[in-house]
């Protein structure tokens, strides 16, 4: 297995009721895999404790980038949420505990790559 | 001063705040250090015009943004000195005022006599109360429902109206409710002469303001992560610039005197943040499509933005409606040591069985273990935390159910589970809460009015 935080960030935006969720790959190792394995099927089943959906995907290759949108994910939206962070921006680092399957060769290349620096792109 | 007249290959745009509540040194730097040619004052959250309409209506000079007299304070000599101007929606409920108050503060600080164009008509509360059968965007139901409860109602306008205001030659743009990003396209649209069927560069000028609304987010703000995304000197992290050309090319960029980075990463966290289908980014100018967008890395900190593409805007203007939605009543308290988490949700199970014999009942009540399930919710499998605090929040239109909240779970301290500490003051919150309804473009009527010789 391995986890999104190996492969990629991520930044959560608000509108309304819906989050969305970007998840930006660090190599185009990890790109291939993301888009392969972290369905909106998988982002519904680690955010379906506190979401309600559906969940839609984006795919943005030239960033090498996914787009997520939640629906139902912010307890009635911003300005009127019980929630304590309620704009969910906290909600970007729940996608990054998503495990995938698969240990082959690509995704170990993927996970073990440095970390990013300032100032220094791998792209 | 800038005209439309100018033939100025490129203009450089600053960020001196992308919320209410952003901070304000930064914006004194890009000012001073910048060389930019406009700063632009993002300040209006959803809810910030509805809630400064109503300290309007306690005081018609107010309701403007709280600290918009600070930050002019702040940045107006840097800008005086090397000719920036000012763009900003922190007029908020009350753009007409906010700049008499500019105008007085200038005036005070010796600066003398500061023209400023206001821009309003983006208050259409009187239009809506008229059209009760207007659909509300996030529920289907009609605004009907929430028209006795209404706060505000203002139209998001977007930069053609902002540009023409530039073209009286203010030295400060003042308006109420414009779309964030429409703010960083007008000062391009007024030195390029750029139109509404110019799709390209009008997406690249939104695209620019998209990336720059949210001031230090692209610039290594809500990024780092010790030992694994990295920010050299987050403690100074400034705010960010655009640089942007006739052509429409775009490059966002930082100032060597801060911390954080400008590159791929922070650039394409930005460009995806809140947005929903990348191929359908509605503003009121264009509606913008990123699917092929590329950023390059073409210096230090210096990322080109290229391939936004635009269609033509919508025939609607959306309206951001502000209405008071009861209250939230939250308590907090604190459990430590072994067995903390069941402790602390004993103590939620007692609060609510008190809060139900005090003949208190709430449509909606939230229950969290801050350390333990209160940003990412519970699950199986985490591990329970040494320490947590319960926080119980609850919605209600009764003040006194909101305020019982809070009363009981700090009575917990002697009426609870063994080792309550730490509660709370009981807090109360009136919600002021928004929803969206689209007005036909026409019904919009858009002014300007200029306070000062330009």
């Amino acid at each position: 297995m391995v986890r999104v935080y190996d492969l990629a960030h991520c930044r959560a935006g608000d509108k309304g009721n819906t989050s969305n969720i970007s998840v930006v790959a660090y190599s185009e190792a990890a790109w291939r895999v993301l888009r392969e394995q972290l369905t909106p099927e998988r982002v519904m089943a680690a955010y379906g404790h506190i979401a309600k959906g559906p969940v839609r995907r984006y795919d943005l290759p030239n960033l090498r980038a996914l787009n997520f949108v939640i629906e139902n994910a912010l307890g009635g939206g911003v300005t009127r949420s019980l929630r304590q962070d309620m704009h969910g921006k906290s909600l970007s680092s729940l996608m990054l505990t998503i495990e995938l399957p698969g240990h082959n060769e690509e995704t170990q290349q993927a996970s073990g790559s440095p970390p990013i620096v300032a100032n220094r792109n791998a792209r | 001063m800038s005209s439309s007249e100018s033939n100025a290959a490129s203009i450089r745009i600053g960020v001196g705040a992308g919320t209410a509540d952003d901070r304000i040194h930064p914006a004194v730097q890009l000012a001073q250090h910048g060389e930019l040619d406009y700063l632009v004052f993002e300040c209006l959250a959803e809810r910030t015009v509805a809630r400064e309409n109503l300290t309007r209506s306690k005081d018609p000079d107010r309701g403007y943004t709280p600290r918009m007299l600070e930050r002019v304070e702040a940045v107006l000599p840097a800008c005086l000195e090397n000719d920036v101007r000012i763009v900003t929606n922190m007029g908020a409920a009350n753009p007409r005022g906010g700049a008499r108050a500019i105008r007085r503060l200038a005036r005070d600080m010796g600066a003398g006599d500061i023209s400023c164009a206001v821009v309003t008509g983006d208050d259409v509360s009187d239009l809506v109360r008229t059209m009760p059968a207007l659909e509300l965007l996030e529920t289907g139901a009609p605004l009907e429902s929430i028209l006795p409860r209404m706060a505000s109602a203002n139209a998001y306008l977007g930069a053609d109206v902002v540009a023409k205001a530039l073209a009286t030659g203010a030295r400060i743009v003042i308006t109420g409710r414009v779309s964030d990003p429409s703010l960083f396209l007008a000062p391009a649209m007024h030195e390029f002469g750029w139109s509404y069927d110019d799709w390209p560069r009008l997406a690249a000028g939104l695209v620019a303001g998209h990336l720059l609304e949210c001031s230090a987010q692209v610039n290594g703000g809500c990024f780092a992560d010790p030992g694994k995304k990295e920010v050299q000197d987050l403690a100074t992290l400034g705010y960010p610039f655009g640089d942007i050309a006739a052509d429409g090319s775009v490059t966002i960029g930082k100032l060597d005197i801060n911390g954080g980075r400008v590159d791929l990463a922070t650039c394409t966290e930005q460009l995806l943040y809140e947005i929903h289908d990348p191929a359908s980014y509605i503003t009121p100018d264009c509606v913008v499509d990123i699917t092929d967008v590329r950023l390059e890395q073409v210096a230090q900190d210096r990322v080109a933005v290229r391939g936004p593409k635009g269609r033509p805007r919508t025939p609607t203007y959306k309206v951001t409606v502000g209405y008071f939605d009861g209250y939230i009543g939250e308590g907090q308290v604190s459990f430590g040591g072994p067995n903390a988490v069941a402790r602390a949700k004993l103590g939620a199970e007692v609060v609510q069985a008190r809060l139900k014999e005090r003949g208190f009942s709430y449509p909606e009540l939230r229950v969290d273990l801050i350390g333990y399930s209160s940003v990412h919710g519970e699950h199986p499998s985490r591990p329970e935390p040494y320490e947590v605090r319960l926080r119980i929040a609850a919605r209600t239109d009764d003040r006194r159910a909101a305020e019982a909240v809070g009363f009981e779970t700090r009575a917990l301290h002697m009426h609870g589970p063994a080792g309550a500490g730490g509660g709370s003051d009981p807090m109360i919150r009136e919600v002021l809460a928004v929803q969206s309804v689209l007005l036909p473009r026409e019904l919009v009527a858009p002014e300007i009015s200029l306070q000062g010789e330009a």
